[in-house]
């Protein structure tokens, strides 16, 4: 437009013109990062997402209102803001009038769905984790080599068991680099061969300073771990994803220091109370079998004593063994007799004389009855046959009549006017027959 | 043997003899081996120093030096 030259403040006022002028009231929503609250009571941070970001302000007076407080890295807020160049560095930035959280930040979705996953896969399964030892030769602590968490730990592992040697790993405990160095602390640890449990321990921060124990690849480094694990992050109430697949998670470093080692005092006592028992029991043991060797002792008799006992006892076998005989001959011959008396009334040949006459006894009466009946039969029988001999008309020709028929037909011939003269007839006698021809007819008169 | 393992057997051997039912020579064997057991754990509660290193890897090997245990060895 204008050929002119400006002025760097010139331009900036324009630009500030410009700008601050084309946006009233600016309702904008993004990630927190980069949190910082000096002393002067204003609150600087970065407002981003994926791609951009822009600096923001609250000031001091709006600042200490409750919503302000609530400003954490990684969350997403809206906000209502109002566009500020400042001259002097030619920078612009919101200045944020109100604040508003805006869901979960992408780190929160981050954990949430992380844990998810290696929840589902496994990796908190209590049946996996570890014990820990009773009494650990050596301890491996991985954490900042500074600050008082170490401290702490080196002073109640002292008090309680100070014979147990221990081998710090220094570690960043926060920010980008930290998982890397986790896992790397860990891979170092497990090469010490007599280390018998491993602590990962950090002192309290916000959800972001703790996030590095989130890391996927650190949760994997400790699920794979060949030590026991002991967690120990931020305070009781943080749980990172470090915390859920350690082996055992403590709520704060001291916790864990009592977790890991024991107090010697204890174990004394146990191992005082161990060797009481034994001493007693061995005591009572010899007791006992002095006690049982004694009492076999008085039971044990003299030889001559003994054979005593044995002659009087052979005495009273031999005695009880012939009145056993004895009793058992007469109990037998009586039950001998018995059964012959028994027997001689069921002898079985007086019961085949029996049946056997009786037997005969059916025999004649059978034949007798077959002999009535059969002479009876017989009897009609002849008659019968008599009176049919006497109706055979054979035994009539015997008496000397003839059977005359024509031949050729055999017809019989009853009167005399059937035949002619001179025609041949037969004549069957009572024996043989006879051809014979007519030689008359003689008409009878009557 | 560890401590735990140590602690482990004899109260193994200390229940065997309380119910009584060895013969005497298993008996006298275990009160040997326990009053050995119970030197042996006695021992590891009794050793009084430890050390407390700090260990780095340096070009791929494992280096340790002492650790203070004192704020004013850092």
């Amino acid at each position: 437009m204008m050929n002119s030259i400006f002025t760097v403040s010139k331009f900036n006022d324009i630009i500030k013109g410009l700008m601050e002028g084309s946006f009233e009231q600016i309702w904008i929503e993004g990630e927190v990062s980069n949190v910082s609250r000096p002393a002067s009571g204003h609150i600087y941070f970065t407002l981003k997402d994926e791609s951009s970001q822009i600096r923001a302000v609250v000031f001091r007076r709006i600042g200490q209102m409750r919503s302000f407080l609530a400003i954490t890295n990684g969350e997403m807020v809206l906000c209502r803001a109002r566009l500020n160049l400042y001259k002097p560095r030619g920078e612009y930035h919101l200045v944020i009038e109100t604040v508003e959280p805006r869901g979960l930040g992408v780190l929160q979705k981050l954990f949430t769905e992380t844990k998810a996953r290696l929840a589902q896969e496994g990796l908190f399964d209590a049946e996996h984790k570890k014990n820990l030892p009773l009494l650990p030769r050596k301890v491996a602590i991985i954490t900042s080599p500074t600050g008082a968490v170490i401290r702490d730990i080196l002073t109640i592992s002292a008090n309680r068991f100070p014979a147990t040697d221990i081998v710090v790993i220094p570690s960043k405990v926060q920010g980008a680099d930290a998982p890397q160095e986790l896992v790397g602390a860990l891979h170092l640890a497990q090469k010490i061969t007599d280390v018998d449990v491993i602590i990962i321990a950090r002192g309290g921060g916000s959800f972001e300073d703790l996030s590095c124990f989130n890391d996927e690849k650190l949760a994997r480094a400790i699920y794979e771990c060949r030590f026991p694990v002991v967690s120990a992050i931020g305070h009781e109430t943080d749980f990172t994803i470090a915390d859920f697949v350690a082996d055992r998670r403590a709520g704060t470093p001291s916790a864990a220091a009592e977790m890991v080692f024991p107090e010697r005092k204890a174990l004394t006592n146990s191992l005082q109370g161990l060797k009481v028992r034994l001493q007693q029991a061995h005591i009572n043991q010899l007791i006992s079998k002095k006690k049982y060797w004694e009492n076999l002792t008085v039971r044990t008799k003299t030889p001559e004593r003994l054979l005593e006992d044995y002659r009087i006892m052979l005495d009273d076998y031999s005695y009880r063994v012939n009145r056993s005989v004895n009793n058992l001959m007469v109990l037998q011959r009586e039950k001998h007799t018995n059964i012959t008396f028994r027997i001689s009334d069921k002898n079985p040949l007086a019961r085949i004389a029996l049946l056997s006459s009786r037997l005969q006894g059916a025999r004649d009466s059978l034949f007798s009855h077959w002999r009535l009946l059969g002479e009876s039969r017989w009897m009609s029988y002849a008659a019968l046959t008599g009176r049919l001999e006497g109706a055979n008309p054979l035994a009539i020709l015997r008496r000397g009549y003839g059977i005359i028929t024509k031949i050729p037909n055999e017809k019989l011939i009853c009167k005399a006017e059937e035949v002619a003269v001179g025609e041949k007839v037969k004549i069957k006698l009572g024996e043989g027959a006879l051809v014979a021809r007519v030689e008359e007819i003689m008409k009878e008169k009557q | 043997m560890n401590f735990e393992e140590g602690i482990a057997k004899l109260e193994t051997i200390v229940k065997k003899m309380e119910d009584g039912a060895m013969s005497l020579d298993e008996s006298l064997e275990a009160f040997e081996e326990g009053v050995k057991l119970s030197k042996f754990c006695g021992q590891k509660l009794e050793e009084a120093q430890r050390r407390v290193n700090l260990l780095m890897e340096k070009n791929g090997k494992l280096e340790t030096a002492p650790f203070g245990e004192r704020d004013d060895d850092l």
